[in-house]
């Protein structure tokens, strides 16, 4: 068996010593015979972009669809906002103002942004749907996040392209009130200014003091955005901490062998790091 | 159910990647137990394994076959009667021929709504080319040109579809209603029969369906085809195990042949009772011929050939197959056009089985088209594609005959009887959806 | 094309980059309205987008006007745009308009719904056996409720093999097609039984009334009037509101147009029906009821489809269903209620059919499996798509208007033995025509690419 080293529970260096908004304490689950997590502690701090790394089948999506309550852990527990909470559904996740994208985005090619953006969720007026409402809704929340060259607010969203689609996407997720969005691959099917102007998009996110998770491949996306980085190996979390006490190859020996250099991770002494 | 033997070991965590895309309810029940099984007392373990996994084969349509001998046989004593097991044997070929025309695009995972007026049509094309005050054509071009004109249609059917990806449903939706138009035209408004004995061309065309093979010669074909299958059977298995390939066990191999031998030997027997009211009418029948050989070479066309590969795997993930280079508008249009061939044999059967046929026959045609899909899903075939055999089709089209026969000599009137096979569809389709779910845990 | 006015102008501040680089994405793909601020601007974007495939109500339009001509020219003595076959077809056409309406539904669901035809004949039937005085007697207005409601009961059924056994929709309305067929004679009574309406009884003679019965002209002006100018008013308003709240709206140009098509096409129907087509003597004028009864069952629907939630749901899941799924949308629920809604609108076809011929039902009156076809080809052919999530209740009235032209055209030309023929191969062939289309215009438009 290979070494993994886990930080002591309960003393997670996030620099700032502040209570995080979602903690998940010694997470388990399995799929029949298969565990697809072990005992994973993660702390995801308002305000802050962490970076969810590792490699295919690591656990990743499990790991999200269990904070987004698709699947209900078999031990453990989740603390939101220092209270546990059972997250029984996405009705619940939303509830607490959890908020999710996946990789497939979820829209609805023939409904256009507004329709999109509050599909399940609609406001009605007098038993009606309140167009008019919506639609400066979600004007509103677009021109916030900065989205303004998408041409009518009105076009159907199979007119959109990639980088618009994953924006309207993250909208959708913001705009509920939300105060933890989980991204899953948002630049996957990106090309390279779309990327940029999806990493831009997460910023002004953590900015407005939302907790933001993302999953990712792309280390280079994963070091321009995030604030902390959490490495997860064969379901086990084997790293988590400032970004700053990363560097590309050490993402890369944690999310392929668990460990960096042969060496257990230490915590870096100061808040912001070296380098 | 455990242990079976050949089965890697799951990997133990840390010594390498743990798959978690596995998918945890795959089980034992999903390898076709002749893989596996070292003996025959393994070879039922495996089977039973897979049919409580959801993969249940021809199981159901076997059941099936026995709860409605059982059933009608208990509310009419005369059911399992020799006279009356021919009958059904011979209305059933209808059914079993439009079953495996509709496999064909079953296993593609589209659905052919057509097959009943193709036949319906076919009948009536036949019928008004023996016409001696007609058209007047030998017997054998008729059916060769109906054939064609039958292959004509599924050739344009199947380029809409697989060329033009219009969906099957509505393209063959609008060709029933077509073909409904031209079989009327063709039948000239009034009625056309091939009854007439003085004319030798409808004299043939007639004997399809009404006339049988001598006792003798009843016993003779039998023996040797039967001889022939199970000889062949018996050499290719011996040759693989030669080989080194995996085989089933031999005692398997020989319960098959002795199955195969049974079902002829009762076959005949029963079509050599005699069965006439005056007179003497014995004999295995012509169609029943005719039906195993459609089905022999349907079956060596879809299990033993490139195209028949190709056939499943469209069906299984279209994308794959042609990223593999298959051609599928090739392939699907071919499809099409076997269907409307085989309906097209069923409609000189038909033809040949009405003796005379007007528009309200014709009109009638239009819903055998249920009971074809009906036969095949009962059969086994899956309507979403990728699975599914011919004899699947003759199993299920025995049912349907069964049924119908059954339903018919209890006095059931024929809006109750479609009433039934409506039942009997649904019910069909929902042990394909469940067995879907059981095999592959999707909703 | 390029700079549309309302479009904020990428700004110099360091984060936004213009994320349209997706070189998919053209002016085309944006429907007109959104991004015109005049008319001129209005008719050129809607001119690209007729040239990249996207076409909307233009087809069946087109086809109407065709269907019009060609039927004017090789009919005896010219006959097809006399005003009293012109009433005909209307009448007719209202059948299959509502029973295409009843199968867009469905359609937008991205399912079918087989079972329409038969569907609206036991519907018709009910109603007609439990109003038979001595029998039932019950008063009209019940027994059409009854036959609502038990329509609705049997596509709620239909629903709940479909979205919860997961059991293919056409598999099960095929199953209920034959299933239907066989309990509508039973239900008549045998294979030639019929049920007729007595017109001597006013509770029956009502309902024989609403495909037979005529308002009169001075009436139909009125009425016409007030319905144009409540639409148009609420248009006009909803418009401008929107335009003052700086929201999407059309431009004003636009509506006006619309309205005074609408008042066109309204006041020509009201002309058309009002001429006498009867004889000197007894004159038959006037507008049949069942065109504002249509006109109601068409605006609910758009309400329905456009305005409520349970609508925005249908055209997601139609859309995207695991979209719909994620987003809390309760898709089983939804399907079966779409079902429900389609069979009993199917009944209501049922019962206009009968009133179309005479009051009278039999085994004859029609073939449902002939009905379920022209719906299916209405629906398509007016806009409705086979794959789901696209089509408005309009597109079923501007198909059966289209469907009932070419069935009554076709009788009117006597063609002798070819005349039943026909009216199996034309609507096949429509059919055909209408769903090649639907493909291609998909295609066009980059839609959905099936492997």
């Amino acid at each position: 068996m290979t070494e993994v080293n886990e930080p002591p529970k309960g003393a997670i260096p996030n620099g700032d010593g502040a209570e995080p908004l979602l903690k998940l304490r010694g997470i388990d689950k399995h799929f029949g015979p298969v565990q697809a997590l072990y005992g994973v502690d993660l702390d995801l701090p308002a305000g802050q972009v962490t970076g969810l790394c590792g490699d295919n089948g690591a656990g990743k999506s499990v790991l999200t669809r269990t904070i987004a309550g698709v699947h209900q852990p078999d031990h453990g527990q989740i603390y939101f906002q220092g209270k546990p909470v059972h997250i029984r559904s996405a009705r619940d996740a939303s509830a607490l103002g959890i908020e999710t994208v996946y990789q497939d985005l979820a829209l609805a090619d023939n409904l256009d942004i507004v329709q999109n953006m509050f599909l399940g969720r609609e406001k009605l007026r007098r038993g009606l749907l309140d167009e008019d409402s919506m639609e400066k809704t979600a004007a509103e929340t677009l021109s916030t996040l900065r989205v303004t060259t998408v041409r009518s607010i009105r076009q159907p969203v199979a007119s959109l392209s990639g980088g618009q689609r994953q924006s309207v996407a993250v909208a959708k997720a913001v705009m509920w009130n939300s105060k933890l969005v989980l991204l899953d691959e948002p630049t996957a099917a990106l090309g390279v200014v779309q990327t940029r102007s999806v990493l831009d998009l997460i910023k002004r996110l953590r900015d407005r003091g939302l907790a933001v998770m993302v999953i990712s491949h792309n280390l280079n996306d994963v070091f321009e955005v995030a604030d902390r980085i959490a490495v997860l190996y064969l379901g086990r979390m084997v790293v988590q901490g400032p970004a700053a006490d990363f560097d590309r190859q050490s993402v890369v020996e944690y999310m392929t062998t668990g460990t960096a250099s042969g060496r257990p991770y230490e915590p870096s002494a100061s808040a912001s790091g070296e380098g | 159910m455990t242990a079976d033997s050949g089965q890697t070991p799951a990997p133990t965590a840390g010594a390498g990647t743990v798959d978690l895309t596995a998918d945890a309810k795959v089980e034992a029940a999903d390898i076709p137990p002749e893989l596996v099984a070292q003996s025959l007392g393994q070879y039922f373990r495996a089977s039973w394994a897979r049919v409580r996994g959801g993969n249940s084969g021809v199981l159901p349509v076997v059941l099936g076959l026995v709860l409605v001998a059982i059933g009608f046989q208990i509310a009419n004593s005369k059911f399992l009667s020799a006279q009356n097991l021919v009958n059904l044997f011979e209305q059933s070929t209808v059914y079993m021929l439009l079953a495996i025309a509709e496999i064909f695009a079953l296993l593609l995972g589209e659905i052919d709504l057509s097959v009943g007026l193709v036949m319906g049509l076919g009948s009536v094309v036949v019928a008004e080319l023996v016409q001696p005050t007609g058209a007047n054509w030998p017997w054998w071009a008729a059916i060769i040109v109906t054939l064609i004109a039958c292959a004509a249609v599924g050739a344009i059917q199947g380029t809409m579809v697989a060329r033009l990806r219009m969906p099957s449903f509505i393209v063959t939706l609008g060709g029933l209603l077509i073909l409904e138009g031209v079989a009327i035209i063709v039948l000239g408004g009034s009625l056309v029969g091939i009854g007439n004995s003085a004319f030798h061309n409808e004299v043939v065309i007639y004997d399809i369906f009404w006339g049988s093979f001598s006792p003798v010669v009843s016993w003779i074909l039998m023996a040797v085809i039967v001889g022939a299958a199970g000889i062949g059977l018996w050499v290719r298995e011996a040759n693989k195990r030669r080989h080194g390939l995996e085989t089933p066990p031999p005692s398997l191999t020989a319960l098959k042949i002795l199955l195969m031998a049974v079902s002829g030997i009762a076959l005949v027997a029963i079509c050599n009772v005699n069965r006439a009211h005056f007179g003497t009418i014995e004999g295995v029948p012509y169609i029943i011929l005719i039906v195993l050989v459609v089905l022999v070479a349907c079956t060596v066309l879809l299990q033993r050939t490139r195209f028949g590969r190709y056939v499943y795997a469209i069906g299984g993930n279209a994308e794959a197959a042609r990223r593999a280079g298959v051609s599928l508008p090739a392939i699907r249009t071919w499809c099409f056009v076997l269907a409307s061939v085989i309906a097209g044999i069923a409609g000189v059967l038909f033809a040949s089985w009405q003796v005379s046929l007007t528009t309200n026959i014709i009109k009638a045609s239009n819903s055998y088209v249920l009971l074809a899909v009906a036969a095949a899903v009962i059969g086994g075939t899956s309507l979403f594609g990728g699975r599914g055999k011919t004899i699947h089709g003759v199993l299920g089209g025995l049912v349907i005959g069964g049924i119908y026969n059954g339903l018919y000599l209890l006095g059931v009137s024929s809006q109750w009887i479609d009433v039934a096979v409506a039942a009997v569809l649904l019910l069909a389709a929902l042990v394909d959806v469940l067995s879907r779910r059981g095999a592959t845990g999707q909703a | 094309m390029t700079a549309d006015p309302g479009e904020t102008p990428a700004t110099t501040s360091a984060r936004t980059v213009d994320l349209t680089e997706d070189a998919k994405v053209e002016a085309v793909d944006i429907p007109p309205e959104l991004v015109a601020q005049s008319l001129g601007q209005y008719t050129r974007a809607w001119l690209r987008q007729l040239r990249s495939g996207n076409s909307g109500v233009l087809p069946v339009v087109a086809a109407i006007v065709i269907v019009a001509v060609v039927f004017e020219i090789i009919t005896p003595e010219h006959a097809f745009l006399r005003p009293s076959n012109l009433v005909f077809i209307f009448g007719l056409s209202t059948v299959y308009m509502v029973l295409a309406i009843a199968e867009t539904a469905v359609l937008l669901l991205a399912e079918v719904d087989l079972s329409v035809g038969a569907v609206a004949l036991i519907g018709g039937v009910i109603a007609f056996k439990l109003v038979q005085q001595p029998g039932a007697n019950w008063p009209w207005w019940l027994a059409l409720l009854a036959a609502l409601v038990i329509c609705g009961a049997i596509g709620a059924a239909q629903g709940v093999l479909t979205a919860i056994l997961r059991i293919p929709s056409f598999v099960v309305t095929l199953a209920g097609f034959l299933l239907f067929s066989g309990i509508l004679i039973v239900i008549l009574g045998g294979a030639d039984s019929s049920v007729n309406l007595n017109t001597s009884d006013p509770n029956q003679n009502i309902i024989y009334e609403m495909v037979q019965g005529l308002i009169s002209p001075v009436v139909g002006w009125i009425v016409l009037v007030v319905l144009v100018v409540a639409y148009g008013a609420s248009l006009w308003l909803r418009t401008t509101s929107r335009r003052r709240q700086g929201l999407t709206a059309p431009p004003l140009a636009l509506i006006a147009i619309r309205i005074a098509l609408v008042a066109i096409i309204g006041a020509a129907v009201v002309i058309i029906c009002s001429v006498n087509r009867g004889s000197a003597l007894k004159s038959v004028t006037g507008i049949p009821w069942v065109i504002p009864i249509v006109l109601v069952v068409l605006g609910i629907w758009t309400l329905v489809l456009g305005r409520t939630r349970f609508g925005r749901y249908i055209y997601a899941i139609g859309g995207n269903p695991e979209a719909a799924r994620r987003a809390g949308v309760n898709v089983p629920g939804i399907r079966i209620w779409a079902f429900a809604l389609c069979s009993a609108t199917a009944a209501l076809g049922g019962i206009l059919l009968g009133s179309f011929f005479f009051g009278e039902y039999s085994t004859n009156t029609a073939d449902p499996g002939q009905l379920v076809l022209y719906s299916i080809a209405a629906a398509v052919i007016g806009g409705v798509s086979l794959f789901g999530g696209r089509g408005k209740a309009i597109h079923g009235i501007l198909g059966g208007l289209l469907i009932g032209s070419i069935a009554y055209g076709v009788s009117l030309l006597s063609l002798g033995s070819l005349s039943t023929p026909l009216e199996y191969i034309l609507p096949g062939a429509v059919l055909l025509a209408a769903v090649l289309i639907d493909v291609l215009s998909r295609r066009g438009s980059g839609g959905v690419n099936r492997v």
